[in-house]
C-alpha cells in the first residue's frame, strides 16, 4: 500500500427523482487497499460501486481513476471489473470462456488466453474446472469462478457487490480470509459493498460506513469499532448500548450520549464499591441469553432505561448464568471504554 | 367429504398426475397424432385416375406425383416465402421485444403488450381483406407512395420478374407484407419472453468485462435470447407454411402449399395428394428443428 489515490469522489450526488441515494459524498480509496463500504440496505452503498463501475452515472460530482475523471465515461472504457451479487455469470458459456471472456474481448490470442485462464482457475483454487458449464457448479464455485474471470484482466480496481452474500455462514467465513489471501497476492485494489459488519471488521484495511446516502464515518475496523464517532456507527457496527439524556446524566454527570459496548461492561454484586476510574449503576437481569461461547444478559437499569452486557463463559455453566435471571446486579465498566457520539 | 377426497388425493400423487394429464394426454395421443398418423397412412394410399376413387393400398405414387417438377415449385415457392417472412419478422420483432424486455417502464409494458396482441382480437380474415384493400391498386399505400413522389420505386419493384406483380395486392411482395404483419405479434411475444429471462447483471458483466454494447449483442444477448427467435420461427414459419387464405385472397395464380391441399382435397377429391402435400411441411418443420438444435438454440435452455 502507498499513498496513491485509486478513486476518489468529490461531492458526488446520485438522485433517483426524489430520493438521494448518494447524496454528497467525498471518499477517498488508496491503491492496493482492501476498502469496504458498510451499510444497511437503501444506504447507497451499492448505488456508489454502480457508480465506479460506470453501471450508473452521478447527478452531480466527480469520480476520479487514478486521478482521471471518469464520471462520464462508459463501462467498457473503465479500467475497473465487478464481481457480482449474482455473480452474472454467463450460462451458455463454458467455465474457461467466462473467465477468457475480457481476454477474448480485448483479442488476445488463443493460447495466451488458455494459459492466463488456468492461471486463474489455479487462483481461485478450481483447477481442470474450465469445461463445466456455470449450472454445474455449486454457489461457492460460481463465486470463485466470477472472481476470476473479474482478476483476468488485471483491473486497477476491483468491485466486489456482496459477493458472499448467497453462501452459508461457514463457507463464508472461509472464503473471507480466501479473498483477503488473493487481494494480497494481487495487490490490486479492492472495493467491497456488504451489509455484514463482521465481514468488514474481517477483511478490510479501511471501512466507510453508509447510512442514508451518507458516509457516517470512515476508518481501520479498529477505529470504526472502538471509536464510533457517530450514533449510526456505533449502533450498526456491532453491538452497543446508546445512552442519552438523563440516563447519561445520572451516570456520568454529564448530559451527552454515550456508547457502550456489551463485552465491556462487567456484572458484579450489588455489593461492590466500584472503582474511581469507573462508572456503575445498578438493575435487574430481565433476560439471561446463553450461547455457548458468552451469555447475554438484558439488564433493566433502576432509572430507567436497559443495557445489554455480554460475559465470556469461563468459569460459570449454563446452569450458573440461568440462575441470574431476576437477580439485583451492580454493572460496572472503565471510564476508558465509552465513546461521545455526535447526534 | 371435501376434506376425505383431499386426504386421498393428497396420499396418491399418481392418481392426481393421471387425473390432470390424463384429458390433456388423452386429446395429444388421440385426436392430434392420431390424425397425423391417418394423413401419414392417407399420403400412402393413391386416386385412381380412371374411377377417381382412393385406392387404399400401399404405395409411393402419390410422394413421386408429389416430386413433379410443378409440386415442388409449389414447396419451393412456399418454403421461400416462409423463410423470407420468418426473417423479416425476427428483424422487425427484436428491437420492440428488446426494448419492451429491457426499457420499458412495466406500465408502458403493458400498453405493448396490448397494443402487440390487439390485431388478434379481430378476425384473421378481414385483416388479410383490409390489407387487400390497402395493397390495392387504387389504394392507401400506392396513393401514399405516389404523394411522397416514389412512384417509380414502386413500379419498378412490381417489374422484378418472380416477385412482382401489377399491383401490390396481387404479388408476392404483397403477399410478403401481410404475412409479415400477420404473423408478427408470434414472434414478438416469445422473444421478449427470452429476454426478461436474461437478468440486467449480464449485460452489465459483459460491459464491465470491456465489450462495448454491440458486441453484447452479439456474444451474450442474441445467443441467450436466440431460443426466443426460434420458438417464434416456428410459429412464423409453420403457419406461413400452411395458410393458404392469404394467397387466396392475394398474389397471383400461383399456388402455395396451402392452396395446393385445399384444392386437392376439396375439388378433386385427391386425399392422398393433399396429404402428402401437408406431409412436406411436416417433415420441412423437423429438419428445421434439427437445424435450430445444431445451431445451439435450446442449450441455453
Amino acid at each position: 500500500m502507498n499513498n496513491t489515490t485509486a478513486v476518489s469522489f468529490e461531492a458526488v450526488c446520485r438522485y433517483f427523482g426524489e430520493v438521494k441515494a448518494v447524496d454528497k459524498v467525498s471518499l477517498s480509496v488508496k491503491d492496493g487497499e482492501f476498502f469496504s463500504m458498510l451499510g444497511p440496505s437503501g444506504s447507497g452503498k451499492t448505488t456508489c460501486l454502480r457508480l465506479i463501475a460506470g453501471f450508473d452515472r452521478p447527478t452531480a460530482g466527480h469520480i476520479l481513476l487514478y486521478g482521471q475523471d471518469v464520471s462520464s465515461l462508459p463501462p467498457y472504457e473503465r479500467d475497473v471489473n465487478t464481481v457480482f451479487q449474482d455473480y452474472a455469470l454467463f450460462p451458455h458459456m463454458t467455465v474457461g470462456e467466462n473467465i477468457a471472456y475480457g481476454l477474448m474481448i480485448k483479442k488476445v490470442p488463443k493460447p495466451e488466453r488458455q494459459k492466463r485462464v488456468d492461471e486463474m482457475l489455479d487462483l481461485v483454487r478450481l483447477p481442470g474446472l474450465a469445461h463445466r458449464k456455470p449450472g454445474q457448479l455449486s454457489g461457492g464455485q460460481r463465486q470463485r469462478v466470477a472472481l476470476a474471470r473479474a482478476l483476468i484482466n488485471n483491473p486497477k480496481v476491483l468491485l466486489l457487490d456482496e459477493p458472499l452474500g448467497a453462501l452459508d455462514l461457514k463457507l463464508r467465513q472461509q472464503m473471507q480470509i480466501e479473498l483477503k489471501t488473493i487481494q494480497k497476492r494481487v495487490g490490486i485494489t479492492f472495493i467491497y459493498v456488504t451489509h455484514d459488519q463482521e465481514e468488514a471488521l474481517t477483511m478490510s484495511d479501511r471501512i466507510a460506513v453508509f447510512n442514508l446516502g451518507n458516509v457516517e464515518q470512515v476508518g481501520t475496523p479498529t477505529d470504526i469499532y472502538e471509536h464510533p464517532t457517530t450514533l449510526f456507527a456505533a449502533g450498526f457496527v456491532g453491538v452497543s448500548n446508546l445512552i442519552h439524556g438523563e440516563l447519561a446524566q445520572r451516570i456520568t454527570g454529564e448530559r451527552k450520549s454515550f456508547s457502550i459496548r456489551p463485552e465491556k461492561i462487567r456484572l458484579a454484586s450489588v455489593n461492590e464499591t466500584p472503582d474511581s476510574d469507573t462508572y456503575s449503576t445498578i438493575g435487574t437481569v430481565r433476560d439471561v441469553i446463553y450461547l455457548g461461547i458468552f451469555t447475554r444478559y438484558l439488564v433493566d437499569l433502576d432509572g430507567g432505561g436497559d443495557l445489554v452486557v455480554v460475559q465470556q463463559n469461563l468459569e460459570t455453566t449454563s446452569m450458573d448464568v440461568l440462575s441470574a435471571k431476576g437477580q439485583r446486579v451492580r454493572l460496572i465498566w472503565s471510564c476508558d471504554h465509552i465513546r461521545y457520539l455526535e447526534a | 367429504m371435501l376434506k376425505r377426497l383431499s386426504t386421498y388425493l393428497y396420499l396418491r400423487p399418481r392418481l392426481v398426475l393421471l387425473l390432470l394429464l390424463g384429458p390433456p394426454m388423452f386429446y395429444m395421443l388421440v385426436v392430434y397424432l392420431g390424425s397425423l398418423f391417418a394423413l401419414l397412412i392417407n399420403s400412402f394410399f393413391y386416386l385412381d385416375g380412371y374411377t377417381g376413387k382412393v385406392v387404399h393400398q400401399f404405395t409411393l405414387q402419390t410422394y413421386a406425383e408429389l416430386l413433379h417438377t410443378s409440386n415442388l415449385e409449389i414447396i419451393f415457392r412456399t418454403v421461400n416465402m416462409a423463410v423470407a417472412v420468418t426473417l423479416a419478422d425476427a428483424l422487425i420483432a427484436f428491437p420492440l421485444a428488446y426494448y419492451m424486455a429491457k426499457h420499458a417502464s412495466s406500465q408502458m409494458k403493458t400498453w405493448l403488450y396490448i397494443a402487440v396482441t390487439l390485431p388478434l382480437w379481430s378476425s384473421y380474415l378481414v385483416r388479410v381483406y383490409a390489407w387487400k384493400l390497402i395493397l390495392a391498386k387504387e389504394g392507401i399505400l400506392s396513393w401514399f407512395v405516389n404523394l411522397l413522389g416514389l412512384n417509380g420505386v414502386l413500379s419498378s419493384l412490381l417489374n422484378i420478374p418472380g416477385i412482382g406483380g401489377s399491383s401490390l395486392s396481387l404479388s408476392p411482395i404483397g403477399m410478403f407484407i401481410v404475412f409479415s404483419y400477420i404473423w408478427l405479434p408470434y414472434m414478438i411475444l416469445p422473444i421478449q419472453t427470452a429476454l426478461e429471462r436474461v437478468p440486467r447483471s449480464y449485460l452489465e458483466a459483459s460491459g464491465d468485462l470491456g465489450a462495448r454494447p454491440s458486441t453484447t449483442f452479439r456474444f451474450v444477448t442474441l445467443p441467450l435470447a436466440f431460443p426466443g427467435v426460434v420458438a417464434g420461427s416456428i410459429f412464423t414459419f409453420s403457419l406461413t407454411l400452411g395458410d393458404f387464405i392469404v394467397p387466396l385472397s392475394l398474389g397471383n395464380s400461383r399456388f402455395f402449399i396451402g392452396q395446393a391441399v385445399y384444392s386437392h382435397q376439396g375439388t378433386s377429391g385427391n386425399i392422398p395428394l393433399a396429404a402428402a402435400f401437408t406431409v412436406g411441411p411436416v417433415v420441412i418443420m423437423i429438419i428445421y428443428l434439427l437445424f435450430a438444435r445444431k445451431l445451439g438454440a435450446f442449450n441455453a435452455l
